[in-house]
């Protein structure tokens, strides 16, 4: 047992007139290797929620737990939290302050306390991991495009060894193939690496291909969890909720209402590809 | 722990303070912390005070969130009042090793601890009801005749507006960058001042990347909208004056005539 969240709640501003709600009672558990996404409209709190899961936010009330240890403890060890639970935030250029990527990507590791030769080891590797190819190693981080610059940030948490992997919006204001890339990437992290990773996102279409849970954030509550199909077959609810099935998801159920004989719940493409020739097959 | 500043924050909510024109405001702190000098006893510091207390009930802002701002000028405060303590020459009554308390002494630091607290407090309670954008707004209009003898004052009161409203983006800004340094396990509270302030670069280089690119991205607005200067500029809202300012104007100088009388009596 990875991260159990117990009746979670948070308030912005709470003694103020703007007091706000961000979480309410929120309750979630998630085992170690699964691949999480994440989902909800903006202001739907989940980056409120992602941020307590590695105690950079102290609930109001309730209780988190990272492998049955209390993380709201006065004298738990919230570095090492840290480096065990790493945190993507969404824009890379909040973090990049290095002269060169290679530096910037041994900041973590060197918190930690590793010498410098583990924690360019320990960069060297990170970096290797996301694709940046050699020639950017010693190029300015400033100088990178979007989706480098978004690399770059992600080794900079790899690079601290975490059991547990929490991207915000990695794809935000990526172009398709930026998006498809660093998508990829991530999925193919998890397939060698097997740790726990966690993919933040309002669009459908970014988790529906790669995650094996999706947790449906709104105004502050888990309105639904569950594997995809499950999630994306509430697609009238997730539409109320200004959220969208994936187009797969629509595109099947046109299908089924024109009269073919499709299974509705397929998620992914290929997927799709396979139910339609069936049934054409049929015809 | 940025949240704590409240010094020069707005509190949004719905109140007669609230309502007022800009002008009448600023007019009215100028004339309240010029009527703080002005008085020489402490019945005039009194009916400054109840004044003071009835426009934060006008205000709607709870004392406590005012109070707050305090914080950060409680030790100037401090000072202030042990310095007058100690260092005023006059009547000795108390004395030991080579410091002595004089009566006046007393009477003094008193006194500049009542001015200061509320000098903060009133002119904090402007800030707090008013939007910074009316705020420059009312000191454009009423520095608006300087125009005349060639002094900027549409320059100075935008330059100003801008600033005002990059406070609250740059602070989010870092709020968000130290969150994400945090999260590479930055440290930015322990250790000796020279190695906190060496881990202040990884918050200082994307912080002041960050307000360039926003400067330069507000510039290329403003000149995509053809800003060039005040010269003919008009106003979405213009300032009106309304029956109720001229209430508030008359309940200033009622104030200011009441403790310039009765303050400067002698005692």
């Amino acid at each position: 047992m990875a991260i159990l969240l117990n009746h979670v709640n948070y308030i912005y501003d709470e003694d103020t007139a703007m007091a706000n709600a961000a979480l309410i009672d929120v309750s979630l558990k998630i085992p170690d290797g699964q691949f999480i996404g994440i989902i909800g409209h903006t202001g739907s709190g989940k980056s409120t929620l992602i941020q307590h899961m590695n105690g950079l936010i102290a609930p109001s009330s309730g209780q988190i737990f990272f492998n049955n240890e209390d993380i709201c403890d006065r004298d738990y060890n919230k570095k090492n939290l840290r480096a065990r639970v790493g945190l993507v935030f969404q824009y890379p250029e909040h973090q990049l302050f290095e002269t060169d990527c290679f530096k910037d990507v041994c900041f973590g590791p060197k918190n930690l306390g590793l010498s410098q030769k583990d924690a360019e080891l320990r960069a060297y590797t990170a970096l290797k991991q996301v694709g940046l190819e050699d020639e950017y190693f010693y190029q300015s981080p400033f100088d990178l495009s979007g989706g480098q610059k978004r690399r770059v940030a992600i080794a900079g948490v790899l690079a601290m060894n975490p059991e547990v992997l929490i991207l915000d919006e990695p794809t935000a204001g990526l172009d398709p193939k930026g998006r498809e890339e660093i998508l990829g990437l991530i999925s193919e992290l998890h397939r060698k690496t097997g740790i726990t990773i966690i993919l933040v996102s309002h669009s459908m279409e970014d988790v529906a291909d790669y995650v094996e849970r999706i947790i449906v954030m709104n105004r502050g509550r888990v309105t639904f969890d569950g594997e995809p199909k499950e999630v994306f077959s509430h697609y009238k609810e997730l539409e109320e909720m200004g959220l969208a099935a994936p187009q797969v998801t629509y595109c099947m159920q046109e299908l089924r209402e024109a009269g073919f004989d499709v299974d509705t719940s397929v998620t992914t493409l290929l997927e799709a590809k396979n139910e339609i020739l069936k049934a054409f097959m049929k015809c | 722990m940025l949240k704590d500043i409240t010094l020069g924050q707005y509190y949004r909510t719905e109140s007669p303070l609230h309502r007022l024109d800009p002008r009448v405001k600023i007019v009215a702190t100028f004339a309240f912390i010029i009527s703080l000098f002005l008085v020489k006893n402490f019945i005039g510091y009194l009916i400054a005070g109840l004044f003071l207390l009835i426009c934060i009930r006008l205000s709607n802002v709870p004392v406590r969130f005012i109070f707050r701002g305090m914080k950060a000028i409680f030790f100037l405060l401090i000072l202030t009042m042990v310095f007058n303590l100690f260092l005023t020459p006059g009547i000795v009554v108390f004395s030991f090793w080579k410091l002595q308390i004089t009566k006046e002494g007393i009477k003094l630091a008193l006194m500049m601890g009542i001015r200061l607290v509320f000098l903060i407090t009133g002119s904090s309670l402007m800030t707090l009801t008013t939007t910074p954008n009316n705020l420059t707004d009312g000191l454009e209009k009423l520095l608006g005749p300087l125009k005349k003898i060639r002094v900027p004052v549409h320059e100075i009161s935008m330059m100003m507006s801008i600033a005002l409203r990059f406070i609250p983006i740059l602070m989010e800004e870092t709020d968000k960058i130290m969150k994400a340094q945090m999260a590479r396990c930055a440290d930015f509270e322990s250790g000796s001042v020279i190695n906190r302030a060496k881990n202040l670069i990884p918050l200082l280089v994307p912080l002041f990347i960050s307000a360039f690119r926003r400067a330069n991205d507000l510039a290329m607005a403003m000149e995509a909208r053809c800003y060039r200067g005040g010269d003919g500029r008009t106003k979405m809202k213009p300032l009106i004056y309304q029956k109720r300012d001229f209430i508030a104007y008359l309940c200033i100088l009622l104030y200011v005539v009441m403790v310039v009388v009765i303050g400067r009596l002698p005692v």
